[in-house]
């Protein structure tokens, strides 16, 4: 195959973009890859296959602009350490972490087990119990020892029932 | 209960007996959680991480788990008590290595350990010994159930529960089973077991999990998918056919090496139970390959008069913490080989009836 741009040289470097939905093919010679701005690298790592993979999916200006309002979190700072920043990215990190998980997950994007309050200990003395605790430790805080030794009695009876 | 009488034990998860333990040694199940309305802890500021702390904290006092919890302040440790947990498998090398507010509420018996402030907020984790996943599973989803009762965790309508690795996310659960397969190694087919994993889309590590060499022939299998399945098809899938095929191999290559290669397999035996009783220096690599050895004679009855508990409880009692605990002192490496040695003679002696 020749070169789309030179019409000369063997077209070795073969690019497939999306733009707006419609896909397009380019084979071109190294060289007019590399003056297009494409380069081409003798070994890639894998990660930089992924890496450029999601970066053409979404466009990089995009992706470098996500940013969680809660937390600070960048999309470029969660790709480099792996974690997230709080439960918000999830959603403001959208479809490109969904990709990810997607692939992570053996294609799964929807849970399915356990959700919140599905199985709820209904227990009003573990209520009481917590509620304590907190006015036992800020009465502590607060050096307020005579009302620290009433909680601690009452705790104490609590657990003894 | 203090660490000091924790390290005089066994544990729940290396005790003798359970389901199918001549090859599997113990199941863990973990689930991890976030409190709702704070960052992931990437992101947490030490006031956030000591808040976070705080409110776990209060709600594993305040939860009647039907035994009692100790509290271990993980952070104001001395590292020789986090060295000694990391070994007991009770928090992760991660957890112990970590800075800022942390710290871990272990069930006086050892059958779970809730570390918080890990990479998650939360991580409970349930042990049991042998293959006896239904029972951990029970006492795991107590223990959350109880725990949501009082606090919110992250929930998310699509992804389920939320985790700092989007890895982790959905159920938050890993399931673990610690396998002892000495004959797959001898006869160089791990290979068969790796391949099953893979296709099962399981992960294979060794003893002290991610990143660490399979010391004592000792492999932790475990799920890596945790989305898109509900927690009883992925225990169930442990149940039915992960855990009972590796099993199967196992048996099958211990049965090959007594029928075709009885010489090979007693000299190597014997060989470990010699070393092991003769040794003055040990260190804790040449000891876990040697009592993998013996554990796998005494379990086919080439040795018959070794109690297994002793060996078991060895596989704790060699490492570098537990040794140093027991002697109360800081000891150097080379004090620690030889103390190691003396444990070990000392530990078979008293485990050996006079009846070979």
């Amino acid at each position: 195959m020749v070169c789309q741009r030179c019409k000369k040289q063997t077209a070795t470097v073969h690019l497939t973009d999306l733009v707006k939905g419609e896909k397009r093919e380019k084979h071109l010679c190294e060289q007019c890859a590399a003056h297009e701005g494409v380069t081409v690298k003798q070994h890639i790592s894998i990660n930089d296959v992924l890496n450029s993979f999601l970066m053409s999916q979404t466009g990089v200006q995009q992706l470098a602009q996500l940013k969680c309002p809660d937390c600070g979190m960048s999309f470029v700072e969660f790709r480099s350490q792996g974690l997230l920043g709080c439960p918000r990215d999830y959603d403001v990190f959208g479809e490109v972490l969904n990709g990810m998980i997607e692939r992570a997950q053996d294609g799964h994007t929807q849970h399915a087990g356990k959700a919140p309050g599905q199985s709820k200990v209904v227990d009003p003395r573990q209520q009481k119990r917590l509620r304590l605790h907190r006015e036992l430790r800020e009465a502590i805080e607060n050096e307020k020892y005579e009302l620290a030794a009433q909680l601690r009695d009452q705790l104490a009876e609590l657990d003894a029932q | 209960m203090t660490l000091d009488e924790l390290a005089r034990s066994t544990g729940e998860w290396l005790a003798t007996g359970g389901p199918l333990s001549d090859v599997v040694i113990s199941s863990r199940i973990r689930l991890a959680r976030n409190v709702a309305d704070q960052p992931f802890l990437s992101r947490a500021s030490r006031e956030q991480r000591t808040e976070i702390e705080r409110t776990l904290f209060e709600a594993v006092a305040a939860c009647n788990f039907g035994q009692s919890t100790f509290y271990i302040d993980v952070d104001k440790s001395d590292p020789l008590d986090r060295q000694l947990l990391v070994e007991r498998h009770l928090i992760s090398r991660q957890h112990a290595d970590a800075e800022g507010s942390r710290g871990v509420a272990i069930a006086s018996s050892e059958t779970f350990a809730l570390m918080i402030n890990e990479e998650d907020h939360l991580r409970i984790q349930v042990m049991r010994r042998g293959l006896n996943l239904d029972e951990a599973w029970e006492e795991t989803t107590r223990v959350d159930s109880a725990l949501e009762s009082l606090v919110d965790f992250a929930y998310h309508q699509r992804y389920g529960y939320l985790t700092a690795c989007p890895t982790n996310v959905g159920t938050g659960l890993r399931v673990s089973v610690m396998l002892h397969l000495p004959a797959l190694k001898l006869t160089g087919e791990m290979e068969k077991v790796f391949r099953a994993a893979k296709d099962m889309r399981l992960a294979v590590r060794g003893l002290f999990g991610e990143g660490t060499d399979a010391l004592g022939d000792f492999f932790q299998v475990s799920n890596q998918v945790t989305l898109g399945e509900n927690e009883e098809d992925i225990l169930s899938a442990f149940k039915a056919n992960v855990i009972p095929s590796v099993v199967k191999y196992e048996q099958e290559a211990r049965r090959v090496l007594q029928k075709d290669q009885l010489a090979i397999l007693d000299d190597k035996i014997w060989r470990a139970f010699g070393l092991l009783q003769n040794a003055r220096t040990m260190s804790t690599e040449e000891a876990l390959y040697l009592l993998s050895h013996l554990r796998m004679g005494v379990v086919l009855k080439r040795v018959q008069n070794v109690n297994l508990d002793a060996i078991n409880e060895l596989f704790l009692a060699i490492q570098s913490a537990h040794l140093q605990k027991r002697q109360g002192t800081k000891l150097d490496g080379e004090h620690r080989s030889i103390l190691r040695a003396q444990l070990i003679r000392d530990c078979l002696a008293r485990a050996t009836t006079n009846k070979n």
